[in-house]
């Protein structure tokens, strides 16, 4: 038997883990059936201004600013500190499009206070439409690319698994938005795909580890295989999630307002992407019935036996 | 054992100086400078240098440097006061054929230019500027087309004697062709399929007593005019730029019928929006004084005569020919009218247009001949319970006045209403007008002052997170740690090496994405040194820990990097902008940490450990 400096018995708690993760699937799809997503104005087109003051000012003022105007119906909020002011700006019938970003900003000179123009992001129905419809797709095919990779790379079990690891991150970190009713924008799409690349790059590992018990250790039950290969890479698998959460939360934390939410969801989905390679994908691909045949090496891998102490 | 050939230290020190060199002009900064390029038939030579040098001498402002470009030439400053006091003093020296845009020039010294060495190109959302987006309106490109076709088809039908009716547009697309019956129609057909091959005639559902045919164009003249389209847009687009005088303009075509214009430093949205987007033109009419305006108005519009507004609201008829349009527009200034002392637009004409302006004005002196202003503007309405953006075309009479004498190759027009709208409409004459109406469908503009924060804060940020984990490596691994730790920052020097010499756009996502890849990067040294750990407990000897260590891991790492290498390059075929900066930076992030994390590490490893007895790891 190898010697571990870890010995939990992850296989014997799956069944506390299926029944988490089946939890949080569920309050995430009710949630996302229910409350939606708030979408950013990539994904629902419309305006967004930025506009920053020498000093703090109250959101009153520039709601009654633009209360009388054609901008009635837009929604105003503070932008990481009190000097910076959102005004979203929803797409509605009538409104040229043209100049509404110069509009506001005069109806908001008319306060009195003159405000720096930040940022402007607007964003016609039609390429809200589309960037919906492309970012759904996008996710389709990294899912295809990476089932493909791993089908040919180790074996149909792990890939399953592997995409059912990942679909499974995805509902939950989307459903957190949907909860938190963060703002779900391009870049947090983007997040997404990152933290498809990271809970995938973590499962690998595990499944690396995994396939090489598989051939090595005698005599063992396959729940056994996964739990002395979990056991053996924890210390690296707390290592890089710790890692990449200390850089996480610096661009949290240093990053500035726009990228808070595209930290936000890295950081979530690094938390659910180590949590499901070990609770997730390993019981699935036990579930499947992988046994020490399907993973008989087809290649010169016998050199290993050779390390065996 | 743990002994690398001499080849592969030289591969490595030979890739890490070219990296090091690459990164380098981004130590530079950049100065304020002023580039002047030449518009229309124009050019920069040296006698332009010593004419920008000569004035800024006389004005007694400090230049750096001037270097002279093919089509550019950039003087650059010691700050950005005398940048600024430059401008108006290089544009008067030069006059108005050439445009002066303030710019930063990257400070890089000659030796790395020369070598292709130049800083990273930051987004817009790191410099500040704009970005749109722009739908060329293909519906309108396409019955252009085929307007031009109605008096040629018109005339080969009168040449042929076949009796039609009229030439008017199908309500679904396309010209309507109607004949007095089958047999006159079933020739036209034929005419129109001999004559015009580039054209579909078919016949068209009919009331009864009368033959129609609808005529559209062919499948591939559909293609070759919305190319076309988007090509004359793009060209008219880049001469509008060049008027507004920004440096470093991109303007590139999207797809079949978009276009992306990137204004890098334009600080005022609302003016470029507006020069861009516009497709304001003039037509010059007669104005129709023998008939009734109130009958008009009240619906009995007399026929070759078209009721239109005057800016103050008064009605006004004119005739339905046009005797000009804003295609013969060759130049335009704007000034002040010597009589009224209003704002006034100078017009030349190309010589057709000004044959076809004398001829119209010699048998009509003491007539009032309209200018009439076309814009196209597009809203956005509820449609189908939908919203779609609609065009809207506004047609108003800027001035009307009495024809003196014959006019000629050159006159003038007046009744604007600022000098600032005078001087907007003379630009848009001067870059023509465009072949479609294009509108703005994606804006993003990033002030100047938000641009250095993000600068600020990205870099901070990746800072910060790069030391934390330089730190926990140190404490975690100890002499392994600080081999990572090398390994770490000369993969971000890696990075930032590849950015500049593939001249990739750093964007903000960009950043995140360097600071992501800092985070994942120590993985696989973590895979590594865990492994040797490993292989220690289970007995082996440290040479042989570190020699199994490297090659156990190396698969996993493989795999690892090659999964999230997908998902990156999905992102990159996918993204947009911001995204697809994202995508590059996470790509070449892990690239470069495979190389650093796996043979950089191991070079050293073997420098310290290789050779030796050992009895113990500091791991």
């Amino acid at each position: 038997m190898q010697k571990t400096r870890f010995n939990f018995d992850f296989m014997g708690k799956r069944k506390i883990g299926l029944a988490l993760s089946s939890l949080l699937i569920i309050i995430s799809i009710i949630s996302i059936a229910t409350e939606g997503l708030t979408l950013g104005i990539d994904f629902t087109g419309g305006t967004l201004v930025e506009v920053g003051y020498a000093e703090a000012v109250e959101l009153d003022l520039i709601r009654t600013a633009l209360s009388h105007s054609e901008f009635s119906n837009a929604v105003i909020q503070y932008f990481g500190s009190a000097n910076d002011i959102l005004i979203r700006i929803p797409p509605s019938p009538g409104l040229d499009n043209a100049d509404i970003s110069h509009r506001t900003l005069r109806l908001l000179a008319d306060t009195g206070l003159n405000p720096d123009l930040r940022r402007v992001e607007f964003v016609g129905p039609q390429i809200g439409k589309e960037l919906r419809e492309e970012g759904g797709l996008a996710m389709i095919y990294a899912l295809i690319c990476i089932f493909a990779y791993v089908a040919l790379r180790f074996q149909r079990h792990f890939s399953v698994a592997a995409i059912a690891a990942l679909v499974h991150d995805v509902i939950i970190t989307i459903g957190l938005f949907s909860i938190t009713r963060f703002d779900f924008d391009l870049t947090v799409l983007a997040a997404l795909l990152a933290v498809i690349g990271y809970s995938l790059n973590d499962t690998i590992v595990v499944f690396d580890r995994v396939r090489e018990n598989f051939r090595k250790l005698r005599d063992t039950t396959p729940a056994t295989v996964f739990n002395v290969s979990l056991n053996q890479i924890l210390s690296r698998t707390l290592v890089t999630s710790l890692t990449t959460l200390l850089v996480l939360i610096a661009l949290f934390i240093f990053g500035g307002e726009i990228i808070h939410s595209f930290a936000t969801a890295l950081i979530m989905g690094v938390l659910i992407g180590t949590y499901s390679s070990i609770f997730v994908a390993s019981p699935i691909t036990l579930a499947l019935g992988i046994t020490k045949k399907d993973l008989m090496p087809v290649q010169k891998e016998g050199v290993e036996a050779d390390n065996m102490p | 054992m743990n002994h690398y050939s001499l080849w592969k230290y030289i591969l490595i020190l030979f890739l890490l100086g070219l990296g090091i060199l690459f990164a380098l002009p981004n130590l530079y900064g950049k100065d304020p400078a002023l580039q002047v390029s030449a518009t229309g038939s124009s050019a920069i030579s040296q006698l332009t240098e010593f004419q920008v040098s000569t004035a800024l001498e006389e004005a007694e402002l400090a230049f750096k440097a001037i270097d002279i470009g093919p089509d550019s030439l950039v003087i650059r400053f010691n700050n950005e006061e005398s940048q600024l006091k430059a401008q108006p003093v290089v544009e008067q020296s030069l006059g108005r054929n050439y445009v002066v845009a303030l710019n930063l020039a990257p400070a890089t010294p000659g030796w790395l230019d020369s070598l292709g060495a130049e800083p990273m190109f930051l987004g817009l959302d790191l410099r500040g500027g704009v970005h749109f987006l722009m739908q060329v309106d293909m519906a309108a490109a396409i019955s252009k087309a085929e307007e031009a076709y109605r008096a040629d088809i018109r005339s080969s039908l009168r040449a042929q004697k076949i009796r039609y009716k009229t030439i008017t547009r199908h309500k679904s697309g396309g010209l309507l062709v109607r004949f007095k019956d089958d047999e006159e129609r079933d020739k036209g057909q034929a005419l129109i399929a001999d004559d015009f091959p580039t054209l579909d005639a078919v016949l068209a559902e009919a009331p009864s007593g009368e033959s129609q045919l609808r005529v559209t164009l062919k499948e591939q003249n559909v293609l070759d005019t919305q190319k076309l389209a988007l090509q004359q847009n793009i060209t008219t687009l880049r001469k509008r730029v060049n008027e507004l005088g920004v440096a470093e303009p991109v303007i590139q075509q999207q797809g079949l019928s978009r276009i992306v214009v990137q204004l890098p430093g334009v600080q005022d949205p609302a003016v470029a929006k507006k020069i861009l987007g516009a497709t304001a033109t003039l037509e010059f009419r007669l104005v129709d004084d023998d008939h009734n305006v109130q009958d008009a108005i009240d619906g009995r519009i007399p026929a070759g005569a078209e009721l239109y507004y005057q800016r103050s609201g008064l009605p006004i008829l004119l005739e339905k020919q046009i005797m000009l349009t804003g295609d013969s527009i060759i130049d335009a200034a704007s000034g002040i009218d010597g009589e009224s002392g209003g704002p006034n637009v100078t017009i030349m004409l190309d010589g057709k247009g000004a044959k076809r302006i004398s001829r119209g004005t010699r048998d009509n002196v003491g007539r009032r001949l309209a200018v009439v202003f076309i814009e196209n503007k597009i809203a956005v309405v509820e449609k189908e319970g939908q919203l779609v953006e609609t065009k809207q075309i506004t047609k108003e009479v800027i001035s009307a006045a009495n024809i003196r004498e014959q006019l000629g190759r050159r006159f003038q027009i007046t009744g604007l209403d600022s000098t600032q709208e005078a001087r907007e409409l003379s630009l848009l004459l001067r870059a023509g007008a465009l072949a479609a109406p294009i509108y703005i469908i994606e804006e993003r503009t990033v002030g100047p002052s938000l641009g250095q924060d993000n600068i600020d804060q990205g870099f901070n940020s990746v800072m910060i997170g790069f030391a934390l984990v330089l730190i926990f490596m140190m404490v975690y691994y100890k002499i392994f740690g600080l081999i990572a730790n090398v390994a770490l920052s000369l993969n971000l020097v890696l990075i930032v090496a590849m950015l500049s010499m593939l001249q990739a756009t750093l964007t903000l996502p960009g950043i995140a994405g360097i600071v992501l890849t800092v985070g994942m990067a120590v993985d696989a040294n973590v895979l590594i040194f865990e492994r040797i750990r490993e292989e220690v407990r289970n007995g082996n000897s440290p040479q042989a820990s570190i020699h199994a260590g490297y090659e156990k891991a190396f698969s996993t790492i493989a795999d690892a990097n090659i999964t999230t290498l997908i998902a990156a390059l999905v992102l990159f075929s996918f993204g947009t902008g911001p995204i697809k900066g994202f995508a590059v930076t996470l790509s070449l992030g892990i690239l470069s940490s495979m190389f650093t994390a796996i043979m950089v590490t191991r070079g050293l490893v073997n420098l310290i450990y290789g050779g030796r007895r050992l009895d113990k790891l500091t791991l």
